[in-house]
């Protein structure tokens, strides 16, 4: 046996401490189309009985050269391509992906427009969260956890196909705004939405938090320490699971994120049971953001108006002057002007952090559009935390990191 | 904080120079002192975290023709902070150091910045294609490798035969029309199919 993992469990202590229990290794793949691997993610074990010794994840099965197609299109054009990242939140990747081009345009969007992005962005970090929880739920054997989450998600889609006539993939913002205003009375709909949310959340993770049958497959189960989160790039939920409070809502504000009072959840321990008590709290907490932005939600503008060569004037406009009809034509073909230069974004998603970095020689097109997902980050420490435990644990550990193919492979 | 970073940073290394950004502090770094001056700013400038790795293609003719691009923050003072690099070695295999044992994480971003534009790290314990299958010819992301894609093997060869298909560029029917970047009058700059412009009926000349 290597020396170099120990073994957490007892039964696999005891083989290690008598060589007579080791048996021949035989290796095992695990998907791509397996149920609990959540996508497209193939896993090549290496097992000595039932205890893994090596786990090696192959991704970029959902590979689709997002960034080639970046810079072979606008600005605009490239927003319908981010709902397709993390496709369980994709109003939180239109947001973090206007915002790297407006860093780059250097273009201040009104407090209207913040409080909508903002609003739409828990919404979806409400909606991302549900579904981990029910797939994780389901993954170590809870099935009722999944008929729960997805009702009070269906609620969610239908205020998200109110607000920009569709359910999963919204392509809802532009460089420098929203597609449309809020429609009457949506606001409302999103307060009763989560009165009646916050109730039903406690009913379902009361299914869970003190279930006994739940404990056991997680927790002290594929524990991340500190140094390695910090070390492998984990972000959002897995890095404040495994105790470092980084939130860029709270650290590095953007889109008006500083006017709102919420608590960072953070675990103690860094185990698959530690991430499950950070999800259920930051749901919470987000209701919280959603509740204190529809408060105070500002009137005025919801697109930065004065940004023409970015932002397409309104429609009935562009039918009946021709001023705004050039403007809409020069923008259609050349994409929003951006001046040439290099940026860095990064915003706190539901499964971490999304960032973009685009370099731009000037025009409507970037030259080089990097996406640093966060899902490809944190499975990248699954040969590292993979190795010396059962593999039933295996399952466990893919559905309390919570991760998205479709952000991994890009 | 940041710019005192980049101050103590060119002090130790004389060879570092300004970058020009639009937003985050930016120097840029002859490869030679890169491993030191990532771990000089990891431990005496608290950039603890490495949260991407970038390839940058500039081009054919450019000079570098590929960059590195690494971006730091710090969890104490939460900052960013940029890093680039060119690569030494040719335009067909360029070359730039590994910092897998500074963050193990840099693991599979410098897999995929191998993949996506075949630039080799130095020092890396695992350089395999990550993305992409094993054994695929091109890497993608280069700029002379057209949005359609191009005919290549598929990952096994038995597959070809078993299924009867086979990996070819996507029909673009003119495609992609989209604006030049870059200074440039507007005859030069319209959008207009690149050098894609072949579709079902009118195939790509080999």
């Amino acid at each position: 046996m290597p020396a170099e993992f120990a073994f957490p469990d007892n039964a696999a202590k005891t083989a290690e401490a008598q060589p007579e229990f080791q048996t021949e290794k035989m290796s095992l793949s695990m998907g791509p189309s397996h149920p609990s691997t959540h996508g497209v993610l193939r896993l090549q074990m290496e097992l000595d009985g039932e205890i893994l010794t090596k786990a090696d994840p192959v991704v970029g099965y959902l590979h689709r050269g997002d960034e080639k197609i970046a810079e072979n299109m606008t600005y605009n054009q490239f927003v319908p391509y981010t709902d397709r990242l993390d496709y369980l939140a994709p109003t939180a990747n239109n947001m973090a992906y206007a915002i790297a081009v407006e860093r780059l345009a250097k273009l201040e969007v009104p407090p209207r427009c913040q409080a909508i992005r903002v609003i739409t962005a828990e919404m979806a970090r409400i909606s991302s969260h549900l579904m981990g929880l029910g797939a994780f739920g389901l993954d170590v054997g809870a099935w009722t956890v999944l008929l729960y989450s997805l009702n009070e998600r269906e609620k969610l889609y239908k205020l998200f196909e109110e607000l920009t006539g569709a359910r999963f993939t919204t392509s809802y913002t532009r460089i420098g705004g929203v597609t449309r205003d809020v429609p009457e009375g949506w606001l409302g709909r999103v307060n009763t939405f989560c009165d009646e949310f916050l109730p039903m959340l406690e009913e379902t993770l009361s299914l869970l938090t003190r279930n006994k049958i739940f404990h056991e497959r997680t927790v002290g189960v594929g524990v991340i320490s500190k140094a390695d989160a910090i070390g492998y790039g984990l972000t959002g939920p897995n890095l404040r699971g495994s105790g470092i409070g980084l939130d860029l809502r709270k650290d590095k504000p953007y889109s008006g994120y500083e006017q709102y009072e919420f608590d960072v959840p953070v675990g103690t321990k860094g185990d698959c049971y530690d991430r499950y008590l950070v999800r259920g709290e930051e749901m919470r907490q987000s209701a919280r953001i959603i509740k204190q932005a529809i408060a105070k939600f500002p009137g005025g503008d919801w697109y930065a108006k004065d940004a023409r060569k970015i932002f397409a004037p309104p429609k009935d406009k562009i039918l009946t002057s021709m001023e705004e009809l050039i403007q809409n034509f020069m923008l259609v073909t050349e994409g929003p002007q951006m001046p040439a230069g290099e940026v860095y974004f990064e915003a706190e998603n539901p499964k971490g952090i999304l960032g973009f970095y685009i370099v731009s020689k000037g025009g409507g097109v970037p030259w080089r559009l990097k996406i640093r997902s966060p899902s490809f980050c944190n499975l990248s420490i699954l040969p590292k935390i993979c190795v010396g435990i059962l593999i039933s644990d295996v399952v466990a550990i893919l559905g309390s990191l919570d991760f998205v193919m479709g952000e991994c492979d890009r | 904080m940041s710019a005192d970073a980049t101050t103590a940073l060119k002090g130790k290394f004389p060879q570092v120079t300004d970058r020009a950004s639009a937003d985050h502090p930016a120097v840029d770094v002859p490869p030679a002192d890169l491993v030191a001056a990532l771990q000089y700013l990891r431990d005496e400038c608290a950039f603890d975290m490495l949260m991407d790795i970038s390839g940058v293609d500039w081009a054919e003719g450019a000079s570098p023709r590929f960059t590195v691009v690494y971006h730091l923050f710090s969890t104490k003072r939460h900052e960013y902070f940029r890093v680039a690099t060119p690569c030494t070695g040719s335009d067909a295999e360029p070359v730039a150091p590994s910092v897998v044992s500074l963050w193990p994480g840099a693991n599979w971003h410098e897999r995929e910045a191998y993949d996506m534009f075949g630039i080799k790290f130095a020092g890396h314990p695992d350089l395999r294609r990550i993305l992409m299958w094993d054994g695929y010819p091109y890497h993608p992301l280069r700029k002379e490798f057209p949005l359609a894609g191009l005919e290549a093997p598929l990952p096994g060869p038995d597959v070809e035969e078993e299924t009867g298909t086979r990996l070819i560029s996507a029909p673009m029917a003119g495609g992609p029309f989209v604006a030049s970047p870059g200074e440039m009058n507007l005859t030069e700059a319209e959008p207009r199919a690149k050098d894609q412009s072949w579709n079902e009926r009118n195939v790509k000349p080999e």
